[in-house]
């Protein structure tokens, strides 16, 4: 697929712009801090109903406006869909789909798909489970629209179970409470068992694509591995550390249905429920889990160099696409690549592998400050981005 | 900001469910320019509502006297409970016509977040209503959200010893939403293909 067609209207640093895309690859080039990345960015909002920058929509709408409008033009093959998202400050966002009545924001979700590469990616590997989640769930709702409720569902239980066991923490636990906390326990292991099922069955499907991914990119005798680890194998600290010994792999659940994951999830609850009492928060469940980076056997957190960080956070980017293309293999249906100022942080030899993988997809977005980062293998339209807008004159 | 009297009517109008701020400041300046005769009708209601309008002794709905007309009308059943969140939940089933015979209303939904547990609801008045063991059905009918289901999970825990039939709404009623929107025919069908909890 490919955006023919994008607008922002008080997106970001943008009051209006519109922009003319089209398949094949195009540079966006200009300074930094002129507006690059708030357009692609605006792009891979489409796809996930999120910032790949910041957790909160408050930064994407523009100073001192209240409402942010992205409207892109999605070719698909022989089809041609308007999306439109009003981001709203305080009120629900809402979605148009080909100028019909206003829905749910949410509707809007696996229409557009893209795979956005940012420096942000780094993280991915090197910080805290919390990002390696985002990306999971990103990648499920992305490919199964639906999980979008599997996913809000469990927030909102765990939302209200954790102000439930802080008020239990701050003494104010009273009889009726014991007993409602139950209710919830009922209420968030079903919860939680969705989304943890759907979450060991993405990364059995991601898990060799990643590997191929990782791969391509160098040249080393080093296997990327990616493994599930879930809190029902053992509790996990904040970091995603094991907390003793009893940490095993997600190995042991991969043949469990959600009724059983959900009967798994209450024994541990049960289990847990001193500590939770103590901790005023959950302990377990899927908003706990780590996704582990296995690099030749070692964790690729705190053991890869510099450059291995990078192929195995561009691994997980490479992978989700290769899954994308499984997924929906008809012409037309691939996602749209971004490659948002990457290649300035790549070395000569991760950059040109990177480059020679994507040149062939459907429509490929980059960003870069000076042209010359940009490997010649990706070449094509360029657009100039400059103060307050764009210059679509210069080939 | 506004002077004195205007800023104190869009605080307080602020204040009330579902106003925003904007909508806050375009009701205070209807009101300003409003003929005085209607907005002293206004006035009267709100005073009139306050001073006479009670919640009924037995149900918790909202009633002119000691209890409710329904509470009081002998012809509706006195074997079965529907028990909902909010009064407005009382009128949508009302219009459904398919159930005859009482309420209750829980005052809410437990919600942790918002500081609302077991001991905020009315539900220590119907276990009293139990007591003389009339009651052969409870119907749960909270909202199809996660605040309602957990609600509905909870009694139906607790009603489970007392030997009474309890039984929750059908699916099917638009999910994550409030009772009072759902429309008569579903809501009806939901009550009609209620499900067994205990
Ligand atoms: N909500 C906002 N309102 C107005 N300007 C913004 C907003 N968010 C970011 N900007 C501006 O956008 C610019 C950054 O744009 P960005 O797309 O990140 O630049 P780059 O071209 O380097 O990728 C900065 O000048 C920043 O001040
Ligand atoms: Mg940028
Ligand atoms: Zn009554």
């Amino acid at each position: 697929m490919y955006v023919e067609h994008l607008s922002l209207t008080d997106f970001r640093s943008y009051a209006q712009v519109d922009v003319e895309l089209g398949p094949g690859v195009t540079v966006l080039v200009g300074s930094n801090g002129l507006g690059k990345t708030n357009l692609v960015e605006a792009i891979g909002y489409l796809a996930t109903l999120g910032s790949h920058r910041v957790s909160s929509d408050v930064p994407l709408l523009r100073f001192g406006t209240e409402q942010a409008m992205i409207r892109a033009m999605i070719v698909r093959g022989a089809q041609k869909t308007l999306l439109e998202v009003e981001i709203n400050s305080g009120r629900a966002n809402r979605g148009r789909i080909n100028r019909a009545n206003p829905v749910r924001a949410r509707e809007l979700l696996g229409i557009c798909r893209t795979v956005l590469f940012a420096p942000e990616d780094l993280a991915l590997v090197k910080s805290d489970p919390s990002h390696r989640r985002r990306f999971l769930d990103d990648l499920l709702v992305s490919l199964l629209p639906r999980h979008a409720a599997t996913r809000s569902d469990f927030e909102r239980v765990l939302k209200q179970r954790n102000a439930l066991l802080k008020s239990a923490r701050a003494g104010k636990f009273s009889s009726g409470h014991e007993a409602t906390l139950e209710v919830w326990d009922q209420h968030m292991a079903a919860a939680g068992a969705q989304l943890l099922r759907a979450r060991l069955d993405l990364v059995e499907r991601l898990r060799p694509h990643v590997a191929r991914a990782y791969a391509e990119l160098t040249e080393g005798p080093k296997e990327a591995r990616i493994d599930y680890r879930s809190t029902l194998s053992g509790p996990l600290t904040d970091d995603g550390n094991a907390e003793g010994a009893t940490a095993g792999e997600a190995a042991d659940l991969a043949g469990l249905s959600v009724p059983e994951l959900t009967e798994r999830y209450l024994v541990a609850f049960a289990a847990a429920r001193r500590r939770e009492l103590e901790r005023g928060i959950s302990l377990v469940g899927p908003h706990r889990d780590e996704l582990d980076l296995i690099l030749g056997g070692a964790p690729a957190r705190g053991f890869a160099s510099h450059g291995e960080t990078w192929s195995m956070a561009l691994s997980l980017r490479l992978g989700s696409y290769y899954v994308f293309l499984e997924d929906a293999p008809a012409e037309g249906q691939s996602p749209v690549l971004i490659l948002d100022d990457v290649f300035a942080e790549l070395d000569v030899q991760r950059r040109e592998r990177l480059a020679g993988i994507v040149a062939g997809a459907e429509q490929v977005l980059v960003t870069a400050a000076v042209e010359a980062d940009i490997p010649d293998k990706l070449d094509g339209r360029r657009i100039a981005v400059v103060p307050g807008g764009i210059d679509e004159g210069q080939r | 900001m506004y002077e004195g009297a205007v800023q104190e009517l869009i605080d307080e109008l602020g204040r009330l469910p579902g106003i925003g701020p904007k909508s806050a400041q375009r009701l205070a300046f209807h009101i300003l320019e409003a003929d005085a005769e209607d907005m002293k009708k206004l006035v009267t209601a709100i005073t009139t509502v306050k001073e006479r309008v009670k919640f009924c002794s037995i149900c918790g709905n909202v009633s002119e006297q000691e209890t409710c007309s329904i509470c009081r009308d002998p012809r509706r059943d006195p074997t079965m409970i529907c028990v909902v969140e909010e009064s407005k939940d009382v009128q949508a089933v009302e219009r459904t016509r398919s159930f005859r015979g009482r309420y209750h209303v829980l005052g809410g939904a437990i919600n942790p977040i918002a500081g609302i547990g077991p001991e905020q609801l009315r539900i220590r008045e119907l276990l009293n209503r139990l007591s003389d063991g009339q009651i052969e059905e409870i119907i749960i009918a909270t909202d199809p959200n996660l605040e309602g289901e957990a609600t509905a999970t909870y009694l139906a825990r607790m009603l489970k010893t007392i030997g009474v039939t309890v039984t929750r709404l059908a699916s099917g009623l638009p999910v994550g939403g409030d009772l009072e929107y759902a429309d008569e025919v579903t809501l009806g069908r939901a009550f009609e293909g209620r499900r067994h909890l205990s």
